[in-house]
């Protein structure tokens, strides 16, 4: 058949180049956001391989498909909308709403000094308390976060990389306070410092000691928080920094390997964690391409955690992952259009079999989202999810000659790209040397000329212009918000037992020092309410600081 | 106006605690890949620390990149500091997630543009060769 078809092919190709030749189509070469070429048309020709072992059933290795059997005819992916902003009593009205409105999930997002470890009156912190995301000083601004939100109901991610350690101390005091055990909890912690050398720029310590938060939480959460996802691998901010779809799928996954290597080096059994670890990708603009994307990444990771890590659990082989529907490519210009492009990247992100999703608003290019705006995108997911019927069946798109190919596409390169950092030393290394970071810039030059030649059209931006006004009516954090909060702090550590936060934050010292899990001797100085800054400065003295190299 | 054939000089700055460098690191090579001479300062920097850097290494220009809102604050206290020096001489622009209504004061305070997203490098390349002062 394949050589009928191949005869038949050719001749077809014959006549579709004399077409051209009169009728010349749009661009000489059709190219992706990887700059993979795309044909003009895709038959089984393309698609070789044997479907058991490249595709297979939902639920089942290589996990092509899904990681479970019947995916969204179970239920929906989870809908979580990433929010926070200034003070935590703020926060948790728009957890409160978002939950009213039928949200499912919480995702927190915290302000940069509690990302970075310092407290609200540092000199660092200042005009920043509040501004991206909730300030959290200490155990008793995240009582206040999580205030009649019962923890034991609700699936809670927080965006924290640095200190993850901390706040996830300070979640299990807060339910522990609720009466909510810390073995019911269910969630996430980012924990992924990897990328934040790589792309987002939130570190504190160097990679060693980093590292060992990492792993010593895998292994106090295998014991004691089992149904908490202890990381989640992130390709989104490299690809939010301007990587390819490509390199967000190697480096991402490559980061996995070094995760999932040190856990091993510490001593723990690769099905312990493993199960735990979760995954967190970007979709983008290119539809098809990110579709075949998160494909690919499913089927690849199978494959390195049974062949490389000799993984023998399924669960511990699946990719399991969050979805944001791409940040950078929302437009200052024309801002509703952004509603229409946050439509194809979240039904790119379910077409591909997300576990979560999180849409963007469409005023987030200007400032943080309206409580309009982000029902409006939580509205787009349940849109989806409620009307338009693909949900009905598991991954409709199999079987599509350009998908399977372009996943086949996708994987191959991402893999030899995964090779490639494996000869640097892998990606700790590859880091360190600047190659991640070199690949990723030399991605978004290449991005914005595409642009500024008109290659790439952006609607609203290079072309389709139209005059408009000043936006309306965007949010704003009250600049008051840094005071009340530097206020709170100082009322706090007037109030605390100081005595009990010294004796706490003497044995923190003490264990990180050792070789002792860390855990335990925060989750007592976070109940003591020492706060982040005092907890992460104690921990620079000893760890030391990181400090990137400025590459151009 | 800069005469025909002198290199201009700029520091591309990131005030704060922001870590996104997308958007400077793609104006740092643009402008380089005009014929400017450019340093990159790196992830968070004090404005006392980028006041230094612009005084060290005698730039034409500085270039101020904020995504994380602490823009009014950042900004106005490196404009500050120029005066303090008696640097005010010195081009600035910024760029980063700026609502319109920031820029009215930001012009005032001394900022002599604001990039907002979607801005062409090009027009970046065109704004500081025309306003550019020698030094």
């Amino acid at each position: 058949m394949d050589e009928q078809l191949q005869k038949f092919f050719e001749k077809w190709d014959e006549k579709a180049q004399k077409s051209v030749t009169k009728n010349p189509e749009r661009k000489l070469v059709f190219t992706n956001a990887s700059r993979l070429s795309i044909k003009r048309v895709y038959t089984p020709l393309d698609v070789a391989g044997d479907y058991l072992d490249d595709i297979n059933l939902p639920g089942e290795y290589p996990f092509t498909r899904g990681v479970q059997p019947t995916m969204y005819r179970g239920r929906f992916w989870t809908m979580r909308q990433y929010a926070g902003m200034a003070s935590a009593e703020e926060s948790n009205a728009r957890y409160r709403y978002l939950l009213e409105q039928g949200q499912t999930g919480l995702s927190v997002a915290f302000d940069l000094p509690t990302q970075i470890g310092y407290d609200s009156d540092h000199p660092l912190a200042a005009g920043e308390v509040g501004k991206v995301g909730v300030a959290i000083d200490s155990l008793a601004d995240m009582e206040l976060l999580f205030k009649g939100i019962p923890l034991d109901k609700v699936s809670t991610s927080m965006t924290i990389n640095a200190p993850a350690a901390v706040l996830l101390a300070m979640y299990i005091v807060v339910a522990e306070k609720q009466g909510v055990s810390q073995d019911k909890l269910v969630g996430t912690i980012q924990n992924d410092i990897l990328k934040e050398y790589a792309a987002r720029g939130t570190y504190i310590f160097p990679p060693g000691p980093s590292m060992r938060l990492i792993t010593d939480i895998f292994a106090y959460c295998a014991q004691h928080v089992p149904e908490w996802n202890t990381i989640s691998i992130s390709g989104y901010h490299i690809r939010e920094a301007g990587s390819t779809a490509v390199q967000e799928v190697a480096f991402t996954l490559s980061d996995g390997i070094a995760y999932v290597a040190a856990a091993i080096l510490a001593g723990l059994d690769v099905d312990d964690f493993a199960p735990r670890l979760s995954f967190f990708f970007n979709s983008h603009v290119d539809f098809f391409e990110e579709v075949a994307k998160f494909r690919a990444a499913r089927r690849l990771w199978a494959k390195i955690m049974k062949e490389r890590f000799q993984a023998k659990n399924p669960r511990s082989m699946m990719l399991r992952f969050h979805t944001q529907t791409g940040g950078s490519t929302l437009t200052a210009q024309q801002p509703d259009n952004n509603v229409v492009r946050v439509t194809l990247q979240a039904l790119a992100a379910v077409l591909g079999g997300t576990q979560s999703l999180h849409t963007n608003s469409r005023d987030e290019a200007l400032a943080l989202p309206t409580e309009d705006s982000v029902r409006i995108a939580l509205r787009t997911q349940q849109i989806i999810a409620f009307e338009s019927g693909v949900a009905d069946t598991v991954d409709p798109l199999a079987g599509s000659y350009y998908i399977e190919n372009l996943t086949n596409e996708i994987e191959a390169a991402a893999w030899s790209q995964i090779q490639k950092i494996d000869a640097l030393g892998g990606a700790i290394a590859a880091i360190e040397k600047g190659y991640m970071q070199r690949e990723i810039q030399e991605s978004a030059y290449d991005w914005q000329m595409q642009v500024e030649r008109k290659e790439r059209i952006v609607v609203g931006v290079n072309q389709f212009h139209v005059k408009e006004g000043a936006p309306r009516g965007l949010l704003r954090v009250d600049a008051a918000v840094g005071e009340k909060q530097i206020q709170r702090l100082q009322v706090l550590r007037s109030q605390r037992d100081n005595q009990q936060v010294r004796v706490t934050l003497a044995q923190l010292e003490t264990d990180a020092k050792s070789t002792a899990n860390i855990m335990p001797s925060l989750i007592e100085a976070v109940r003591a309410y020492a706060t982040l800054g005092e907890i992460c400065n104690c921990l620079r003295n000893i760890f030391g600081e990181y400090h990137a190299d400025n590459l151009l | 106006m800069m005469t025909e054939g002198m290199q201009i000089r700029v520091l591309v700055a990131k005030p704060g605690l922001d870590g996104h460098d997308r958007g400077a690191k793609v104006i740092a090579r643009a402008l380089r890949d005009a014929g400017m001479e450019v340093i990159y300062t790196g992830l968070r920097q004090t404005p006392e620390q980028i006041v230094e850097a612009a005084l060290q290494e005698d730039v034409d220009v500085i270039g101020l990149s904020c995504l994380s809102g602490a823009h009014n604050h950042l900004f106005a206290q490196v404009i500050e500091l120029l005066k303090k020096h008696h640097a005010e001489d010195i081009l600035v622009v910024g760029g980063g997630v700026i609502p319109e209504e920031d820029i009215p004061l930001l012009k005032a305070q001394g900022v002599k543009e604001i990039f907002t997203p979607g801005t062409g490098t090009l027009a970046v390349v065109e704004f500081i060769k025309k306003h550019a002062l020698p030094r």
